[in-house]
């Protein structure tokens, strides 16, 4: 179904056929999305972009297995989805796909190596080697020297770094991210990117969900929605570095 | 996920909102320390009242008018005709087996030495009552057949009344008054303690003669009989029977020590049954504070499970979680409540005149019962909270 990009002959890692998602607005049917047939391959870091409304988010939690299309099928790792009970997509969640959301969604109260063991606390991974990975993961991160601090001690930069650990912590098949830098600072937004785009590199398949055009050209593939639908599919252009711009960045911009 | 996972996550959830659990905790506390307490109080009371009559031997049968079925009812009405000193002469004559036949008066009276007085139950009987009242005499004697037979005004004193009456010096030989008539105290007797069955050491004896003289009775209210051999208890029963029926047919009725031990524990049973039920209530409350907060706790958390459940929790993690929860409030306010309820039954029994004994049948039952309780109102909050879509719960302000 891939009509283009620079991903050659890689494995399909998510695909949906055909997905339509309608709400009921006091008896009105809203068509959140319309036959939305996308597939990301291993590897790849793909944007879905478009404007507020499009449904970008809707799209995203379908193919995260939080939400089940109206029709249409969702294939993961090559199984179809579709009739699976909540209990096995909490499963599959946990096994192939990490979340990043624009909100972080961090623990309160809980220090961020605990956040980031939660995928593994319920993965059934037990002591040593649940806080062994999530320091790793938060090393891979740079956040190796703020395992103990509280969400609420951390700046929105730096708890999106460790909703980032979390996501990957468990080594899964696809990292979704829904904006990511919606709720950053600039330069904090550039950050994260980076980070992801360092993730891409060391080889995990990343879905960036954003309506910035700079954002989505982070990465190598652009998916456009616009009003519940697939407008076009197309590989970026000039891909924006984020290694990159931070250098460009003036330094006296440069805080914690 | 396993037990000790879940553990871990409802004990973290527990610590991070003390004020709130130690508050909600606190309706079991009370719960199940009133039920220990009022639990003890009702199973000390009944062994120190069975004690006592059992105290008395168990080869004794008391012969009272009117007819008595099982169960506890006396209400027949007024019996139409009461015993006289004939019928325990009777009896002591034609039942074999038996070494008292002890006709008894009960009345209570006030007795009077100088200014000072006592209220006191007079127990009045023949020459043998010793035989059948139990108490070890201080200082004297007791009344002799002699002074049945003529109705002397002689008095054996309780250990109270001689307290108060003569303050340390020795009663015997003095004089005291009662109905208005002049006794001799031939005899006191040492303290029993005073129990709830009745304060012995309040009571005074007197020969039966005399009593129905001053209380100008022409009866008796029982015939206490003691048999030579406890295991023979119910063929003398019989021949009690034998006896009186051709003077009273079915009119009267005679209660072994058992059948009266059997109606007492019948009877503080079921009290001790009702106290229980009525802390049990004030532990149902408790239950329902822990299911108000739980629900509350649910309804606040609603983002922390829609993020549990997005990174992989399943329906059965985050119901074990609150059930552990609630469970651990529960058990935590029971273990509480047991050694609060328990502390103040032995300092209750120490420092009051009501006895306790905390069974461990008692706290056993406390203890898993406050566990239930936080089961039974527990469990619907957290299947509230695992039943929770995750888009809708992620969402959720
Ligand atoms: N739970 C819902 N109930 C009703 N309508 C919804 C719901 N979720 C999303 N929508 C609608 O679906 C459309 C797409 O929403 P969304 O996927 O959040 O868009 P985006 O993330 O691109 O801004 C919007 O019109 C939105 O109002
Ligand atoms: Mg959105």
């Amino acid at each position: 179904m891939v009509q283009e990009g620079q991903a050659t002959a890689s494995r399909v890692v998510l695909e949906t056929r055909d997905v339509g998602k309608q709400y009921q607005l006091d008896g009105v049917e809203v068509n959140a999305l319309r036959d939305v047939s996308i597939a990301i391959r291993a590897g790849e870091m793909v944007s879905i972009m478009g404007p507020s409304g499009s449904g970008k988010s809707t799209l995203m939690h379908i193919v995260g297995l939080l939400d089940r299309p109206t029709c249409g099928e969702v294939i993961l790792e090559g199984d179809d989805i579709s009739n699976l009970s909540p209990n096995q997509l909490a499963e599959l969640r946990n096994k192939y796909i990490g979340f990043v959301f624009q909100s972080f969604n961090l623990l309160s109260r809980t220090s961020a190596q605990a956040n980031v063991e939660l995928p593994l606390v319920y993965a059934g991974v037990s002591g040593v080697d649940r806080s062994h990975r999530a320091i790793e993961a938060l090393e891979r991160v740079g956040l190796g020297n703020r395992l103990g601090h509280f969400s609420s001690q951390l700046s929105g930069g730096q708890q999106q770094r460790v909703a980032i650990a979390r996501a990957l912590v468990n080594s899964p098949s696809i990292v979704l991210a829904d904006e990511p830098t919606g709720n950053l600072d600039s330069r904090s937004g550039i950050e994260v990117m980076a980070i992801l785009q360092d993730l891409n590199a060391q080889g995990i398949t990343v879905v960036l969900v954003t309506h910035d055009d700079r954002v989505a050209r982070h990465a190598q593939r652009v998916i456009r929605v616009f009003d519940g639908r697939v407008q076009s599919q197309e590989a970026v252009e000039n891909r924006v570095i984020a290694a990159q711009e931070l250098r460009d960045l003036p330094a006296e911009e440069v805080a914690g | 996920m396993n037990f000790a996972e879940s553990f871990r996550i409802a004990l973290r959830a527990l610590a991070a909102n003390k004020a709130r659990s130690v508050l909600t905790m606190l309706g079991v506390v009370i719960g199940v320390a009133a039920v220990i307490l009022l639990v003890g109080i009702g199973t000390g009371v009944q062994d120190e009242i069975t004690g006592q009559v059992e105290g008395l031997g168990s080869n004794l049968l008391f012969v009272v008018p009117g007819q008595y079925g099982g169960g506890m009812g006396g209400d027949q009405g007024p019996p139409s005709r009461r015993f006289t000193l004939e019928d325990s002469e009777l009896l002591a004559r034609r039942v074999p087996g038996i070494d008292a036949v002890v006709p008894v008066i009960q009345a209570g009276s006030t007795i009077k030495r100088g200014n000072r007085s006592v209220r006191v139950v007079v127990a009045a009987g023949s020459e043998q009552a010793s035989e059948v009242f139990g108490g070890t005499l201080a200082g004297g004697r007791g009344y002799r057949k002699s002074e049945v037979q003529a109705g002397a005004r002689v008095v054996a004193i309780g250990s109270t009344v001689r307290d108060v009456l003569f303050q340390g010096q020795d009663p015997v030989g003095k004089t005291v008054t009662l109905e208005g008539q002049r006794f001799t105290v031939v005899g006191h007797y040492e303290s029993l303690g005073g129990g709830l069955a009745g304060d012995q050491d309040s009571q005074v004896y007197i020969p039966v003669t005399t009593a129905q003289r001053v209380f100008n009775l022409n009866y008796v209210n029982t015939i206490v009989i003691k048999a030579t051999d406890a295991d023979r208890i119910e063929v003398v029963k019989a021949d009690i029977r034998r006896v009186l029926t051709p003077r009273y047919g079915e009119e009267f009725t005679v209660f072994t020590q058992e059948q009266t031990l059997g109606l007492l524990s019948d009877l503080l049973g079921t009290l001790t049954y009702m106290l229980a039920g009525i802390a049990g209530i004030s532990l149902l409350v408790g239950g329902i504070g822990i299911m108000n907060i739980m629900l509350v706790s649910v309804s606040e958390r609603t983002r922390e499970i829609g993020i549990r459940k997005a990174v992989g929790a399943r329906t059965y993690d985050i119901l074990s979680q609150f059930v552990i929860e609630a469970v651990g409030l529960s058990v935590l306010g029971g273990i509480i409540g047991i050694s609060l309820g328990w502390g103040g039954a032995e300092l209750m029994a120490r420092f009051t005149p009501v006895p306790t004994n905390v069974t461990p049948w008692a706290v056993a039952t406390a203890f898993f019962f406050a566990a239930g309780v936080g089961v039974f109102f527990g469990v619907y909050p957290a299947w509230k909270a695992s039943q929770l879509d995750p888009i809708v719960a992620l969402r959720y302000e």
